[in-house]
């Protein structure tokens, strides 16, 4: 036990790796011991997700070296990295939705394993780690946290010595945080080591031994979270300080804006989630929060207020005192109300148009983009010019396609688009979703700016801290129903978490 | 209705069952893997004359049976290595191979026209086969017995091995099965490959067993039935079974209806039953919500590991 604890049982040296046009990984180098819990940090871009794909062996890296208990080897494929015992757990996971949590969890194992050998390991694992799953259930009706408590299962019944978790709570309640942090505790004091990789510095904080900081693909520090504050850690991350949004003194709200009244709507496909009976108002100047774990209404719900998906009830959506239920997204978009999805290639913008083009697809109406039914080029380029200076997106121009700019530019300027149009409703969902922080802070000061102008803003999002920090108002979305609104100011993360595992109250008497 | 007429008209059934079953069931296991390919006939037709070649050259019906395995295999492997390799759309693809497979098996067959072979009937002694109702069960071509022997084979594959998990893990979820560590291009090269041994058998079954000679296009069409067929039967090979019989039993009374027996509907109006009825059993499958599910996931997209 001692002569390995000496040794570290991973350690990169000089790790590079190139794609054309850009240095992913830049000589990076760190080691993990036996039974430590590794924090690997950084923004989106960072080359995290390029450096533990080299060591899982799904890429191989140009230059350097990775050492295994000492030994120095080549990981050529996953395959040969879980022979080694290192196992990892996917940001997506990696898992067949019409399939059994069983067969499932048989696809990962390299070893052909009898199903009532497996049905026993898996057992005996889930009993020994606390995990909950039924191994006959099909992983559609799962819910996030269940089916990642699947990729889980599946590492650890490969005995790994390493287990490497990529952003695992970015679609977790925190309460399922804390069972998973229970977990990774218990297997870190078994002498498994895990590297954790995440930009969520509080859990890092709470979890971690040593971080790791990359920028840019080149290592900035190695440091021990608990020493450093979160500031200084999310300062070596981006590199340059941290903004702050700057509110205006007064934030007294306005008229009610938008309005919202018993509104529902049919589950669209059998994966989908209805809408129930939904009710809340959000007044000038008011950000309007909508928090909830993925896949409980809250793409129905974006839908709904956009007009995507019309109302039979011409009274369940009032925008400034018009009822607009029955009408279509552009109808809608006539009486002010813009809306940006999650999804941003492909639903908010046309990877293959320009960002000119793609500004025509939303601002024609409200900034006279089109004349006699032909579109005006010249207006269109102008505005989305203007988009791309307001909100400092990196393009070539307004003539750039839409797919060639990096997710954070393209948010930053779908944003900017709806937002230059000075809509008197607007409705985001994951405004920063795969963004990274310089990008986040710049879309959250425009939101701010924008309600402080007196519109009003409705954000759903599964990223807590960012409600917490951007909304006046929250309310939590299970199940296709939403809770009682309630001020930011006077929430409890406690009584938010239960609301987003579907809890209403009471206390949680058999959490898993 | 006599009995004789019940006895005839079953076999006839069977007879126009088996092709659309065997490249059906190919076709199934081909999208399990996440490929559509809309080749079918195509693949038919290279199937039937190939079967037919090898059967004048060697005078051996077996080994033309495994030769119009081996071309209808071939033919699908041209639309493997363009969708696989060079990610081209399998939509555009297929029916390119369709029509690569009209023609080419119109020029190779050429030389054919004319020609007789000896069909490739049952196999058992005369004697089982004598009472018309004995007929039933040892009157057909061992192609109808493979036929039918290889759906709970196909079921078992899917089902219970590990091999059958993986494909159909690769037709749920390319990307997830690719970061396991499975081969997706791999796999899905075998399952096209089968899905061409099948079809090719499957259209041989026209040229050795139906009419023992070549004629051009003489599958008539019985590939779009089969893919038709696969939709019909919800990517179950329990169903598929039923529903190739029920399409047989569509087809016969086109062909009763046809030589005008008897004609209560016009034959044209049977020939469009199967689309039909694809088109009422999808429509019945997606009202039903998760039934629908048992569609592959990836079916049709094109596999693109880059990130």
């Amino acid at each position: 036990m001692s002569a390995t604890s000496e040794t570290a049982r991973l350690q990169l040296t000089g790790i590079t790796k190139r794609f054309p046009g850009v240095l992913a990984n830049d000589h990076v180098g760190f080691s993990v011991r036996p039974g430590e819990i590794h924090a690997l940090l950084g923004e989106n871009g960072a080359g995290k997700s390029t450096l533990v794909k080299m060591i899982y062996g799904i890429m191989q890296p140009d230059e350097g070296e990775i050492r295994w208990n000492g030994q120095r080897i080549t990981v050529a494929n996953p395959k040969a990295a879980r022979k080694l015992g290192i196992g990892m757990v996917f940001q997506h996971f990696s898992l067949f939705e019409a399939m059994t949590v069983l067969e499932n969890i048989a696809l990962g194992m390299d070893a052909k394993i009898p199903q009532r050998e497996l049905e026993g390991r898996i057992t005996a694992v889930m009993s020994q780690y606390g995990l909950k799953l039924e191994p006959q259930r099909i992983v559609s009706t799962l819910s996030v946290g269940e089916r990642q408590r699947i990729e889980i299962v599946r590492a650890l019944l490969l005995n790994p010595s390493l287990l490497i978790m990529d952003e695992p709570t970015s679609v977790l309640t925190p309460q399922e945080v804390e069972q998973l942090f229970v977990v990774l505790r218990k297997l870190a004091a078994e002498g498994c080591s895990i590297l954790y990789i995440s930009h969520k510095l509080h859990e890092i904080k709470a979890l971690c031994d040593t971080a790791t900081i990359l920028r840019g693909g080149k290592l900035v520090d190695t440091c021990d979270p608990k020493v450093e504050t979160s500031r200084s850690m999310a300062e070596k991350m981006i590199g340059g300080s941290l903004k702050d949004i700057q509110r205006g003194a007064s934030r007294g709200f306005g008229a009610e804006k938008l309005k919202v009244q018993s509104l529902s709507l049919a589950a669209d496909g059998p994966f989908g989630t209805a809408l129930k009976d939904i009710s809340f108002t959000v007044r000038a100047g008011e950000i309007f929060g909508i928090a909830g774990v993925a896949g409980n209404g809250q793409n129905a719900l974006l839908l709904a207020l956009s007009g995507e998906e019309p109302n039979l009830d011409h009274a369940s959506v009032t925008v400034d005192g018009v009822q607009v239920g029955q009408m279509h997204a552009r109808a809608r978009r006539g009486q002010g109300v813009a809306s940006v999805p999650e999804e941003r290639n492909g639903h908010a913008a046309v990877p293959i148009f320009s960002l000119a083009d793609n500004a025509i697809l939303t601002a024609r109406d409200r900034l006279g983009m089109v004349r006699a039914g032909l579109i005006d080029p010249k207006a269109a380029r102008t505005y989305a010019g203007e988009v791309i200076e307001a909100f400092a997106v990196k393009a070539t121009g307004p003539g750039a396609m839409a797919e060639s700019l990096s997710g954070g530019n393209l948010q930053k300027y779908i944003m900017g688009r709806e937002i230059l149009q000075k809509p008197s409703v607007l409705v985001v969902s994951q405004p920063t979703w795969g963004v990274d922080a310089g990008a986040a802070a710049a879309i959250h000061q425009a939101l701010v700016d924008l309600a402080a102008t007196g519109s009003a803003i409705v954000v759903i999002s599964q990223d807590l801290d960012e409600l917490l920090s951007l909304c006046d108002t929250l309310a939590v979305i299970n199940g296709g129903r939403l809770s009682k609104p309630m001020k930011v100011s006077e929430a409890k993360i406690d009584e938010i978490g239960l609301l987003m595992g579907g809890i209403h109250g009471e206390e949680p008497a058999h959490a898993h | 209705m006599s009995l004789d007429f019940i006895i005839a008209a079953i076999i006839t059934v069977v007879g126009l069952t088996t092709p659309i079953l065997l490249a059906g069931l190919g076709e199934l296991v081909v999208e399990k893997s996440g490929v559509l390919n809309l080749g079918v006939e195509g693949m038919m037709l290279v199937g039937a004359i190939s079967g037919f070649g090898v059967t004048v050259f060697t005078f051996n019906p077996w080994l033309g049976v495994l030769g119009a395995a081996a071309g209808g295999a071939a033919a699908s492997m041209l639309f493997a290595v363009l969708v696989l390799q060079l990610n081209s759309n399998q939509v555009a693809t297929g029916l390119a191979l369709t029509i690569f497979g009209t023609g080419l098996s119109s020029l190779l067959g050429l030389s054919f026209t004319g020609r007789i072979i000896v069909p490739f009937l049952s196999v058992f002694p005369d004697w089982l086969a004598k009472d018309p109702v004995w007929r039933l069960f040892f009157g057909h071509s061992p192609i109808v017995y493979f036929a039918i022997l290889m759906i709970p084979l196909t079921s078992w594959f899917l089902k219970s091995t590990r091999a059958g998990l993986i494909l159909r893990a690769v037709g749920e979820n390319d990307l997830s099965a690719h970061s396991i560590g499975y081969s997706v291009v791999g796999v899905r090269y075998a399952a096209i490959a089968f899905g061409g041994a099948m079809a090719g058998i499957g259209g041989c079954y026209f040229s050795m067993v139906i009419t023992p000679m070549w004629a051009e296009k003489m599958t008539a069409g019985r590939g779009w039935i089969a893919l038709a067929l696969v939709v019909f039967a919800g990517w179950r090979t329990g169903r598929l079974l039923a529903g190739a019989y029920f399409f047989g039993i569509l087809m016969a009374l086109e062909l009763y209806a046809k030589a005008s027996g008897f004609s209560f509907l016009p034959s044209q109006f049977w020939a469009a039953m199967p689309y039909a009825m694809t088109v009422v059993a999808l429509s019945f499958i997606s009202s039903r919500g998760t039934a629908g599910a048992n569609a592959p996931a990836c079916l049709g997209k094109p596999f693109l590991p880059s990130s």
